[in-house]
């Protein structure tokens, strides 16, 4: 299954970076909750951000998907400053998501949640919905054959007609993946995806999350499992507190003294 | 009695076991049969109850159209008879010698069917105005700025006197006349094609009614299945995520939002035409909170349990209510309260007492229905799950994917 | 610390659009005082001293009911629809009492024989619509207090339709007559044309100050009423710490209809007339008061009645009536569009 790229093209000023934090700050009132944080995340490389409990991540997280600006500081996503974005103008511009909680369509069945992700590549009209137009039959089509192929890509393609709320946890974990693959996108923001797994699972995600790369989909991931994180990631970056304590390949995180003291001895 | 149980789990957990075909085909089979029936049991006088039924035909379609802005988007909207007013006055303006009597002096005559679209526009219009800044806002707030609405436009017909009428309305509005139709034995004529046809018997009305239902069940069905309509579950299922997948939730509730308003306009237009009057005592919350009623009781989101809601409450409301002060007087006599009957003091005798019913049994069926049977009568599939409040079969998750495999 | 082209662009951008808003207010609000002021100029001061003693009474009234509106909402974000309703109930509630009390109009008693059973019929109206109140509130809000929103929201209106209906089963659709049992003593200020200040106006907007006083008193100093802020607050911490949240609640919508059954009484007393549908409008107009205060915020509440009282009598006295319930209502929208924090409401930031 090839991804064909219907989100807007890279602008001309891009570099290697798919996207770029740069110092980016969060205030909520009083409380800061992200302060200063800059990095790069490559085209086509696996981004890991961790840090313990309320470092800030889902807050960055949030940034860059347009559920609230940052307070100071630019995010740049393919060359273009993409702060103050709504979230489905960035899922149009190629951003996509899961969430920590899982925030499926509970009452759609898994195949409409993956057809919802399509709802920004295709542009049946009002009156194409109105009057079943063939444009809109032909979408409808298209829509339903990407929406099983995206099921199989991440195998729960025997549930498609089952309700969201009734599959397994893990099952649960994969729709929301399909349907972010949906959208088409450039930058794929995964939400701690491994939260709950066995350790076969998380094998199983490992495999995906390589899947998704060969389609040319850069990964950045939220994640406290530190074999998942150390096991498929080019580069992390390290929150705490909401500042970034470090930033750089496994090898180097793994050994670094202020990451290893922020999580008090926690890790693989 | 295993059957049955596991006949019943599939469709209540299965999105593909769908209901709604069957109770299509029933409502299909009742339209046909039912004026014949009426001008059977009657004796060939069956016009009032034809009649009866294609005045009920308005609130149903004035039921669909809210049933897409509550229903489908999930937006409580109460101040749905303001477009109906709309839709009305847009036809007492452009379709009758009333603008003579205005400053513009000057009477607009257009046919019929041509009112029905710009009544349906205007109101849209007026959809897309309420709504462009008011839908961003939480759904408690943007019930009460729809109600808010529904008691600005009705007095502002009721006050602009100079160009409304006031109080008095406007009467003597052009019939309804269609540029063609085929009379054949529905209506006791030889088949043929007529021209300029007008709507006058109930026979008549009836007919164009059920093929206008039928029309507007088939375009709010495409809708459901549609890109739209997926979209309209989704931001109303979870709008964050919706969002995040590239829904304009926005954009989309205001579509829901301008689609209710046209229906109510268009179903406005049509009544206006209909009764050859309006007046801005007709379009208060009351009409707005029958419509709400119906949607609730028939089950929101689901087209049949629309209808078959509205049946219920316009019948209620229009010929069960008025008809029981009689009945009640004879009850009560028959069973020994004959004392309760004639008026005494406050009491207004029970006849009258049960004329003022209205509200209680509107209140009641509102309150009981959600905290019983929040999804209605005939429940959409997804409705009845969502709203089911930790009653859980206990089956497990393998039988479902064991009994849904194919 | 950079501050990207863009972010101040959105911030300029932001803070102009917001100037042109306030601006347009101002703008608004400007040409409305000048126009008053010269219907003012017109009419004379003795008239407009009348229409602010009318607008204060007036403003009382539907602070009284504003404020069980912004409790209740703060504390379980629900638009309690009923609650017009149970103003409408104090009235219906006192009048059926006041011959039981012996209070008939055109009677002869006066003094403390007048007011003992006034006070005694106002206080079990006030009880008794609170009990109302609170049993809506375990029977139909409390059940579905985890539902989606628009189930609860529905029910609320429901109830409305509920109490409207009993009270019109009880007593008919017709206007009632309530007795005119205050005395019609009133001070004239500046001789026989001179505007009067009635018995009736000092006895409304007193009452209506005690209770509020003795609300705020409450909500401040006592234990109950400090758990009912904090479940206003967070509802979580404060189940954490131990407060019962189902008991504040309740608790909550008690009191608020403690005060809106007195606004009925009071409403009867001074208008002489209810109605059993009157809680529709009223209910509305002081919703308008309570988001216009800010919803959830005590003072705004009372100060948003006492405005959009004023704002009534003002247009009533000066322009047209038939117009007056457009306006109100054209205010509630705008507010809600624009300013839906209210004017004393905290700016809070988008959910």
């Amino acid at each position: 299954m090839t991804v064909a790229t219907a989100a807007p093209a890279p602008a001309p000023t891009a570099h290697d970076f798919i996207l770029r934090i740069e110092h980016v700050t969060k205030r909520f009132g009083g409380l800061v909750a992200v302060d200063d944080v800059s990095f790069d995340v490559k085209r086509g490389e696996v981004f890991a951000l961790i840090g313990p409990n309320g470092a800030g991540k889902t807050t960055l997280f949030n940034s860059i998907t347009g559920i609230f600006p940052p307070t100071e500081g630019r995010v740049v996503f393919e060359g273009r400053d993409i702060a103050g974005a709504k979230p489905h103008q960035a899922a149009a511009l190629g951003i996509a998501r899961t969430f920590q909680n899982i925030r499926l369509f509970e009452y759609m069945s898994a195949l409409d949640n993956v057809r919802v992700g399509q709802h920004c590549r295709t542009n049946s009209k009002l009156w194409d919905s109105l009057f079943k137009t063939p444009h809109e039959r032909k979408e409808e089509v298209a829509i339903t054959e990407r929406a099983m192929a995206l099921l199989e890509f991440v195998g729960i393609e025997k549930h498609a007609e089952n309700y969201a709320r009734n599959l397994a946890y893990g099952q649960q974990r994969r729709l929301e993946i399909a349907r972010a693959l949906a959208t088409r996108p450039h930058l794929l923001l995964l939400d701690e995806p491994a939260a709950g797994f066995t350790p076969q699972e998380k094998v199983e995600l490992m495999r995906l999350v390589d899947k998704i790369l060969a389609e040319g989909i850069t990964v950045f991931l939220i994640e406290h499992d530190m074999k998942v994180v150390m096991g498929i990631s080019r580069n992390i970056a390290v929150l705490d507190h909401g500042e970034l304590i470090a930033l750089g390949p496994p090898e180097v995180i793994r050994k670094d003294q202020r990451v290893i003291e922020a999580y008090l001895g926690k890790g693989a | 009695m295993n059957i049955l149980r596991s006949v019943r789990k599939i469709w209540e957990t299965d999105p593909r076991v769908d209901p709604n075909p069957l109770v299509y085909a029933i409502l299909g089979v009742a339209a046909i049969l039912y004026p014949v029936w009426a001008q059977a049991s009657t004796g060939g006088q069956g016009d009032f109850l034809i009649s009866v039924v294609a005045d009920a035909g308005v609130y149903i379609l004035l039921a669909i159209g809210l049933n897409v802005v509550v229903g489908f988007a999930g937006l409580l909207d109460l101040g749905y008879a303001a477009f109906f007013a709309i839709g009305a006055y847009t036809y007492a303006f452009l379709a009758s010698d009333h603008l003579v009597v205005t400053p513009l002096q000057q009477a607009i005559h257009l046919p019929f069917w041509i009112v029905l679209f710009v009544g349906l526009f205007v109101a849209a219009a007026f959809g897309l105005i309420l709504g462009a800044p008011t839908l961003r806002l939480r759904g408690d707030y943007l019930a009460i700025v729809t109600l808010g609405f529904g008691e600005i436009v009705p007095r502002v017909f009721k006050n602009l006197s100079v160009w409304t009428s006031g109080v008095n309305g406007i009467s003597a509005l052009d019939k309804p006349v269609l540029p063609v139709w085929l009379n054949g034995p529905w209506s006791g004529d030889p088949l043929e094609v007529v021209q300029n046809f007008k709507i006058v018997s109930p026979m008549a009305f009836y007919v164009v009614m059920v093929l206008l239902l039928a029309v507007c069940v088939v375009l709010v069905n495409n809708l459901r299945r549609s890109r739209v309509g997926r979209a309209w579950m989704a931001v109303r299922e979870d709008e964050v995520a919706a969002a995040a997948m590239g829904v304009n939730t926005v954009r989309i509730k205001l579509m829901a939002f301008a689609i209710g308003a046209a229906f109510s306009g268009f179903a406005g237009s049509f009544y206006g035409a209909k009764l050859s009057l309006v007046s801005p005592e007709n379009f208060g919350f009351t009409v707005s909170i029958t419509i709400l009623v119906m949607i609730v009781l028939g089950g929101m989101g689901n087209i049949p349990g629309v209808i078959i809601g509205s049946l219920l409450v316009y019948w209620v409301t229009f010929l069960f209510l008025p008809a029981l002060p009689p009945l009640a007087e004879e009850w009560a006599t028959n069973i020994g309260l004959g004392a309760l009957v004639p008026t005494n003091g406050d009491w207004p005798g029970i006849g009258q007492e049960m004329q003022r019913l209205k509200f209680l049994i509107f209140g009641a069926i509102l309150v009981f229905t959600m905290l019983l049977r929040p999804q209605g009568l005939i429940p959409s599939r997804v409705r009845q799950q969502e709203l089911r409040k930790g009653v859980q079969e206990d089956m497990t998750i393998e039988d479902v994917n064991a009994e849904t495999t194919a | 610390m950079v501050s990207s082209v863009a972010n101040a662009r959105a911030r300029l951008v932001a803070g102009s659009r917001g100037r042109l808003l306030n601006g347009t207010l101002f703008a608004l609000i400007a040409i409305a005082l000048v126009i008053l002021a010269t219907k003012v100029a017109t009419n004379g001061p003795a008239y407009f001293i009348q229409i602010v003693v009318y607008g204060l009474a007036n403003g009382s009234i539907f602070a009284l009911i504003a404020l069980g509106y912004t409790m209740v909402y703060g504390i379980v974000e629900l638009i309690n629809f009923a609650h017009g309703d149970v103003f409408t109930l104090g009235g219906f509630i006192s009048l059926w009492l006041l011959p039981i009390f012996g209070v008939t109009e055109g009677g002869t008693v006066t003094g403390a024989g007048l007011i003992l059973p006034l006070l005694a019929i106002l206080v079990i109206s006030m009880i008794l619509c609170a009990v109302v109140n609170v049993t809506i509130e375990r029977v139909a809000y409390r059940p579905l207090r985890h539902a989606p929103r628009l189930t609860p929201l529905i029910t609320a209106v429901g109830m409305s339709f509920v109490l409207e209906g009993i009270m019109f089963l009880w007593r008919g659709p017709f206007n009632l007559h309530y007795p005119n049992v205050l005395p019609a003593t009133s001070i004239e200020l500046g001789g026989a044309n001179g505007p009067a200040i009635g018995f009736k106006d000092v006895a409304v907007i007193v009452i209506a100050v005690v209770l509020m006083v003795a609300l705020t008193l409450f909500v401040e100093r006592t234990k109950l009423g400090k758990a009912m802020r904090a479940t206003a607050q967070d509802r979580d911490a404060a189940e954490l710490m131990g407060i019962d949240i189902n008991r504040t609640i309740a608790a909550t919508f008690f009191i608020g209809a403690l005060l809106a059954g007195a606004g009925g009484m009071i409403f009867g007393l001074y208008y002489n007339t209810i109605t059993f549908d009157q809680g529709f409008t009223a209910g509305l107009v002081a919703f308008t008061a309570a988001v216009f205060g800010g919803i959830g915020n005590i003072q705004g509440a009372a100060l948003g009645g006492l405005v959009i009282g004023m704002i009534q009598s003002l247009s009533d006295g000066y322009f047209d009536t038939a117009w007056t319930q457009v306006l109100i209502f054209a205010i509630l929208v705008l507010v809600l569009v624009f300013r839906p924090t209210g004017i004393l409401g905290m700016r809070v930031p988008e959910k």
